[in-house]
């Protein structure tokens, strides 16, 4: 279908900047892993069957702390569950897709795939089924392989990266780019605060939990300032 | 590293799957039902509420400064801010941010 295939290089085309980003991330990714003594094939593997980086990092940390494996496991997935929240608006949009299509949505949905397509699909409500899917996984396709790729490359490079590069702050910068065009409203700025201040204040707080309890927080705030801002024009 | 490879293959598995899980999550269940409004009203939050959870501890305590406030990073993020929000544009504003970054990093400190 034309039309399908559009979509996928438009999804494909707006991920771009990321492949840019993700690659230097990949490779910082798979130097650490190497670093900790996982070989080329190990650390590859783990990228392409986790494909979520910060999870991912946190993992490692913690392997080299000698954490027990279980620790390991739950703190990871803990940082993991925004995806759970992603799912949950994704099935909105992409809900009535086949359960193997809805199996393969889930297994790449990326922090910036996500973003990238619920932007898109707010902006255009009326798209087809087979649209979405074809924009999303344009969105999300090419990330992924070069988040694998990338930390191989990473894996095999080993220590040779040198510091001023300074690859750690490749994502940052990207994850700011990707949020600051949707502070556009009071309740949205005002979350984005919250979660921001609250994550700061809550970063001692073990295990990726900060991070899970400043994100409901900046939720519900978000929800109920605009409920309010309705009900008061 | 003292782990075994079994142990890291288990953790690596256990995250794998894990993670795959709570991406499925609702995109499992719900399937095609409907959802109330207030939810959507909730999950229209959810990047704004989760990614700057993510990104103020990397600025402010950045890991390459073992958590020591960093003048080049905190820079180059509020000036990718600031221009992703002026010209909503994320290449221009990712270009902008490590312009920023490398300029003050390699000439400036």
């Amino acid at each position: 279908m034309q039309s399908s295939r559009h979509d996928f290089w438009a999804g494909l085309w707006g991920a771009l900047p990321f492949c840019v980003v993700v690659a230097p991330y990949g490779i910082v990714f798979g130097v650490l892993a190497a670093e900790s003594g996982l070989d080329i094939l190990t650390a590859t593997a783990f990228s392409m069957a986790v494909i979520a980086g910060a999870a991912q990092f946190s993992a490692l940390s913690l392997m080299q702390d000698q954490a027990p494996v279980l620790i390991v496991i739950i703190v990871g997935l803990a940082v993991n569950l925004r995806m759970a929240l992603y799912s949950a608006t994704l099935a909105t949009h992409l809900g009535s897709a086949p359960f193997w299509t809805r199996a393969f949505v889930a297994y790449a949905i990326l922090d910036h795939s996500f973003a990238l397509a619920d932007q898109k699909f707010q902006n255009e409500p009326d798209m087809s089924l087979s649209r979405k899917l074809s924009f999303y996984f344009g969105a999300t396709s090419l990330v992924a392989v070069i988040w694998v790729v990338g930390t191989g490359f990473g894996a095999w490079l080993g220590a040779q990266i040198p510091d001023w590069l300074a690859l750690d702050f490749a994502m940052p910068i990207a994850f700011i780019a990707l949020v600051a065009p949707a502070l556009r409203s009071l309740p949205h700025v005002s979350a984005a605060f919250t979660a921001a201040t609250l994550s700061l204040l809550l970063a001692p707080v073990p295990y990726g939990l900060g991070l899970i309890i400043s994100a409901l927080v900046a939720l519900l705030l978000g929800a109920e300032m605009e409920r309010r801002m309705r009900q008061t024009p | 590293m003292s782990i075994s490879t079994a142990e890291l293959w288990f953790a690596i598995a256990g995250l794998a799957f894990g993670s795959w899980l709570l991406r499925f999550s609702f995109l499992g269940i719900i399937g095609n039902a409907e959802l109330p409004k207030w939810i959507t009203r909730h999950l229209r939050y959810t990047l704004v509420a989760v990614l700057p959870g993510i990104i103020a501890p990397l600025v402010f305590m950045p890991q390459a400064t073992d958590g020591a406030f960093n003048l080049p990073r905190f820079l180059a993020a509020l000036v990718t801010l600031l221009v992703g929000v002026w010209r909503g544009n994320l290449l221009l504003a990712i270009a902008a941010g490590s312009v920023t970054l490398y300029s003050m990093l390699n000439f400036g400190f």
